[in-house]
């Protein structure tokens, strides 16, 4: 069973509700796939163990063979390629690897060479058990999807797998809620929480993945999200109130439902409505 | 000398784009004749890597200088490296950029001075 939680923006509270679903339902996986701002491990504190390299190929030209015929820089649709007039020059972060210029060339000038933009870590804990596994872009790549991609191979299908996604609804999202089973929305109960769980509806619903809704901190704001969802037909799963014990515990990094067992309890029902709904559809 | 001047229309009247990879028009003037050539920026909606296209663009053309208002840095290591002497000129005409640049009085672009946009 896999589970992405996402939002359409950061600070909802996305990684709260990841953490603590995987940790009230234990003996699960727990993947930080907001790649360039990893912060499950800040609730976990676990000691995190390298796991592999993510690597992208990206050509390298051999210049004693280049004819400087162009045809690599034309045939590159990501203008990762220039042509000047004595030399090819390669922006490997504009590269999305797709190796076409490699067949281009006719002289066979350009290899592809490894380049390393992120790592992949593991920690886990016997106390809590659960298994993080956590993917970190490095500073100043812009293609996170590869990390992403590569962390959830690490999922172990005979368990259940929590993802937390990266928010948004760009390209790196879309890496992480696509091939999940069912994916919970977090959002807030004020307009601007309403804007972004519309625009998250809509990508959810275009990838085809079943989902439900969160509403954190209610009591702040209005009943607009509720009413959306219940136009909509979108299961409301759970409301995390705007309580001061969630919130100081919040402030202190240690996830709720290991201080309050109702909520624990509370998760469990969650993730057991998630499994029902989804042998209704005939997906277990 | 060729000097390519970013616009956002053609012609010599047109007014200066400041944007190099995402201007509509290269204005091309040969100073000498004050001969010229519109072309359209052919990068669409190129999705990153604009600057790079613009470069190629404009080095296939042969130019010797450009005046525009920012290049990032993609594009700045391309012209650089084919020696193209870069100039800043960010409000008025393509003419009066020519001028401008004909009288010295513009101020070189010695490394990439907009971020650019390589993000997916
Ligand atoms: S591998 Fe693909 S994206 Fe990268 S430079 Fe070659 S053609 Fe462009
Ligand atoms: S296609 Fe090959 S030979 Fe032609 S310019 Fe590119 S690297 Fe050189």
């Amino acid at each position: 069973m896999k589970i992405a939680i996402a939002s359409g923006k950061g600070g909802t509270g996305k990684t709260t509700v990841a953490v603590n679903l995987a940790l009230a339902l234990g003996n699960a996986q727990l993947l930080d796939c907001d790649v360039e701002e990893p912060n499950c491990n800040l609730f976990l504190g676990f000691d995190l163990e390298k796991q592999e390299d993510v690597t992208i190929t990206v050509p390298e030209v051999d210049s004693e063979k280049c004819s400087l015929c162009g045809k690599c820089a034309e045939f590159c649709q990501y203008n990762a390629i220039a042509k000047l007039s004595s030399s090819i020059m390669l922006f490997p972060k504009l590269c999305h690897g797709c190796g076409g210029c490699v067949l281009v060339c006719p002289e066979n000038a350009i290899t592809e060479e490894k380049r390393s933009i992120g790592i992949i870590e593991k920690g886990t804990d016997e106390h809590f058990n659960i298994e993080l596994l956590q993917g970190t872009l490095n500073i100043g790549e812009p293609m996170a999807s590869p990390v992403i991609r590569q962390l959830q191979a690490h999922i172990d299908e005979s368990t259940v797998a929590i993802v937390d996604s990266p928010p948004g609804t760009a390209c790196p999202v879309i890496a992480s809620v696509a091939e999940m089973d069912y994916c919970v929305l977090v959002t807030e109960p004020t307009p601007f929480g309403l804007n972004d769980l519309a625009l998250m509806v809509d990508l959810v619903r275009q990838l085809d993945v079943q989902f439900g809704v969160v509403i954190n901190r209610h009591g702040i704001g209005d009943a607009r999200v509720e009413d959306y969802c219940r136009a909509e037909r979108i299961p409301i799963l759970m409301k995390i109130p705007n309580d001061r014990e969630i919130a100081v515990l919040y402030s202190k990094g240690i996830p709720f439902v290991e201080q309050m067992p109702l909520w624990k309890e509370n998760f469990r029902e969650l993730y057991r409505y998630i499994c029902k709904f989804i042998s209704y559809q005939g997906g277990f | 000398m060729k000097i390519c001047v970013t616009a956002s229309n053609s012609g010599l009247e047109a007014s200066v784009d400041p944007h190099f990879g995402r201007c509509k028009y290269f204005v091309l003037v040969d100073s000498k004749s004050m001969e010229f050539e519109s072309i359209e920026n052919g990068q669409g909606s190129a999705s990153g890597g604009a600057g790079v296209q613009a470069a190629q663009q404009v080095i296939g053309k042969g130019i010797d200088v450009l005046i525009t208002g920012s290049v990032g840095p993609n594009a700045f290591s391309l012209l650089s490296s084919e020696g193209i002497e870069m100039k800043i000129f960010s409000s008025g005409s393509v003419i009066e950029a020519i001028r401008a640049y004909e009288f010295g009085s513009l101020e070189s672009i010695d490394s990439a001075n907009s971020p650019g946009k390589s993000k997916m």
